[in-house]
């Protein structure tokens, strides 16, 4: 309870009134939910269109309507302003008795009088008391030889102090425009419910739609990696989100395994070393005879340690590789003179264990990438094929370019991994069956795997018949220029 | 030559300390940022051992860049858990010299802040070496022992090159690996052993007394007669 009443309120600064009736009809809940903001949203452009439209209809009906009776009246102003100024009063007089006979729909009105008011010609009876003066359009009720009815009227001054009123019935326009407002004030209750339902419905859309991925987040965050967001197979944006969304799990997914992997393999492979130097140790210390004893002891306890840092660093490493923080050091690299230097520093041991290594390079390999990376990656296949080579062993190390970018080839003559082993061999402390024997930590691939992924290439293992053809493919990167 | 120790640590201090006074060091310790910036700034060293995360407020990079901004150029190596690329890069930006990552043996410590404390003495470039009876020009890039011309490969006499620079001192696998092929990473093969070893095949083998010697555990110290 204490949190409700300490609960920070933006809504306190605003009146009372307001909090009262939002508190009445908004439930704070509707607000929060996006869905229902759209859904509102919805409402409101659906509310604009359906007036815009209704504007749009009363204007070209009735709107037209009124315009015709204006530019009616105007041409039928012109036109006798015209007579009366070539035959003064009697041939207006004339004009007006003869439209008055020709007009079919009866619907005209006309009012000529003189000076004093009374009328000359027209079928209204006398001058309409509202229209003064400085009137120029009027609307009024007229009673036309016993019909009632509107109309709406010009006031003309003419010459010699004659006065003109020029009309047209419109008893017909209002009765269009009563119909009009009935049908619109329908339409706009059914824009309403309509705007309702649809708003209501987008909102329940929203949250089909959210609720998946909602639950999916949920069951993930209580630690189930394995859910996915449900793909449609629409394409849309939701899928779009769903798989952009799948793509992050996957990856999650993968670091957590590699995670446990590594907390596995560390809890196995870093034991054994550090039981061994406890051994040790612990032997010295009780049965140590002589000073040498001792000192061979600690050496060799140390070694174990030695050893046991190196593994860390490796791990650090390839996790430091993995996190994708040393795209920050990329650079433009000739791999050419950097295979040439690892060659030349491996040919000497490859001689001295009766070993041939025979590089085949291109001139130049233009690339971007981490130089430092490169190095230790060729450096571990050449330390693996040095060391599984038998004697008089052909290792080789050759580089040809491809469409878009270099393919290096370290192979040896030794006894190779199994097929069934190969995809597992990168794994981290993964150690064959002939490799249980020798020295080494089991992680030298796993860190050549992890910068081929930095550089978006690919280490393949392949059975050179007999030994090992570990292939990198390196692309050439983004703004690799030659030189 | 005199060596400041910046290290709260006690053990790995303690360690250091004594090992840089049996090598015939004169070493002052002191345990937190501000005082090492105080020591280092107002009394003149030979090379520093800093360690990167300190107490007092004054962590071991802005210790050395307030340093250095003072126009102090003695020798820094940095001392550090922080073993990244990244940190490794930032402790030599800042104007380190040298950069060892913990747990590190002490024979290496040793060679590398000897190697330093010697480079911030030298004086001016030269252009001829000469150890004993071992001579180098480093202009017609020839070298003689005896007065008899030894033919070396490039990579060979840049070997060779840095052992005489360093002529005297341990010089560790690492720290070859670093100055002549510029690699920072170890490899599995002993392949720096493979590369001096036929160096000495020119350089030591048709002459009575060798001039390259290996210590046991740490290196090789190039040095004209056995002490």
């Amino acid at each position: 309870m204490t949190a409700a009443q300490t609960l920070p309120a933006p809504a306190a600064s605003r009146p009372a009134w307001y909090r009262r009736l939002r508190r009445r009809f908004v439930p704070d809940r509707l607000f929060r939910s996006t869905g229902a903001r759209f859904g509102v949203i919805y409402a409101v452009l659906f509310g604009i269109s359906a007036v815009a439209l209704a504007a749009f209809l009363w204007w070209s009906t009735a709107g037209l309507l009124d315009r015709q009776t204006t530019t009616a009246i105007n041409s039928d102003a012109q036109a006798l302003g015209e007579r009366y100024t070539e035959g003064g009063p009697a041939a207006l007089v004339d004009a007006i008795d003869q439209r008055l006979i020709n007009n079919v729909d009866d619907d005209a009105i006309y009012l000529l009088v003189g000076p004093d008011f009374q009328r000359i010609a027209g079928n209204l009876e006398r001058w309409p008391a509202q229209v003064t003066m400085d009137v120029d359009w009027a609307e009024l009720s007229i009673d036309r030889a016993g019909i009632k009815g509107r109309a709406r009227v010009r006031n003309f001054d003419l010459p010699g102090n004659f006065h003109l009123l020029i009309g047209r019935d419109v008893e017909a326009r209002n009765h269009l425009q009563a119909m009009l407002a009935g049908a619109l004030l329908w339409a706009a209750g059914i824009a309403v419910a309509l705007g309702s339902v649809g708003a209501w419905a987008v909102r329940g859309l929203f949250r089909v739609t959210l609720a998946d991925v909602s639950a999916i987040a949920t069951a993930i965050g209580a630690g189930d990696l394995t859910r996915r967001v449900r793909v449609s197979g629409h394409g849309d944006e939701f899928d779009q989100l769903g798989e952009t969304i799948n793509d992050m799990l996957d990856r999650i997914a993968r670091l957590m395994d590699g995670v446990r992997q590594v907390s596995n393999a560390i809890a196995h492979d870093l034991r054994t070393p550090i039981t061994r130097a406890r051994a040790r140790l612990e032997d010295a210390a009780m049965h140590a005879a002589s000073r040498e004893d001792l000192e061979a002891a600690i050496e060799r306890a140390q070694a174990d340690l030695d050893g046991v840092v190196a593994v860390f660093q490796a791990l650090l490493r390839i996790a430091e590789i993995e996190a994708g923080a040393r795209r920050s050091a990329f650079a433009p690299v000739d791999l050419a003179p950097l295979l040439g230097d690892l060659a030349e520093l491996y040919e000497a041991a490859a001689e001295a264990r009766g070993q041939v290594l025979r590089p085949d390079l291109p001139a130049a390999m233009p690339l971007y990438g981490d130089r430092d990376m490169i190095q230790q990656a060729i450096a571990n296949l050449l330390d693996n094929a040095l060391k599984f080579s038998p004697d008089g062993g052909q290792i080789e190390l050759s580089a040809t370019a491809t469409a878009d970018g270099f393919r290096i080839v370290v192979a040896d003559h030794g006894p190779g991994i199994p097929e069934e082993d190969r995809t597992r061999a990168t794994e981290r402390f993964y150690r064959g069956e002939q490799a249980r024997s020798t020295p080494g930590s089991g992680l030298g691939l796993a860190l050549v795997q992890a910068v081929a992924t930095l550089h978006g290439g690919v280490l393949t293992l392949e059975d050179n018949a007999p030994g090992l053809r570990a292939v990198l493919r390196l692309p050439r990167g983004e703004t690799a220029t030659p030189g | 030559m005199r060596i400041l120790v910046v290290e709260d640590d006690k053990d790995v201090a303690g360690f250091v300390v004594k090992g840089l006074k049996e090598a015939g060091h004169v070493v002052e310790h002191v345990a937190n940022g501000r005082d090492g910036l105080f020591m280092a700034a107002s009394e003149g060293f030979d090379a520093i051992v800093l360690d990167r995360m300190l107490p007092g407020g004054v962590d071991g990079l802005r210790l050395l860049e307030t340093l250095r901004s003072q126009g102090n150029n003695t020798p820094v190596l940095f001392l550090s858990a922080m073993a990244q690329v990244d940190d490794r890069v930032r402790g030599l930006k800042a104007g380190g010299d040298d950069y060892m990552t913990k747990p590190f043996a002490f024979s290496e410590l040793l060679a590398r802040v000897e190697a330093l404390a010697r480079r911030g003495k030298s004086e001016g470039p030269t252009t001829k070496l000469a150890v004993g009876d071992l001579e180098m020009d480093l202009l017609s890039r020839g070298v003689r022992r005896a007065g008899q011309k030894i033919d070396l490969q490039p990579r060979e006499f840049r070997l060779l090159e840095y052992l005489m620079r360093h002529a005297g001192q341990v010089v560790t696998r690492t720290m070859l690996l670093e100055g002549v092929w510029d690699y920072h990473f170890d490899p599995q093969t002993n392949v720096i052993d493979v590369h001096v070893s036929r160096l000495r095949q020119k350089v030591d083998k048709p002459f009575p007394d060798p001039l390259i010697h290996t210590v046991r555990n740490a290196g090789y110290m190039l040095r004209p007669e056995a002490p």
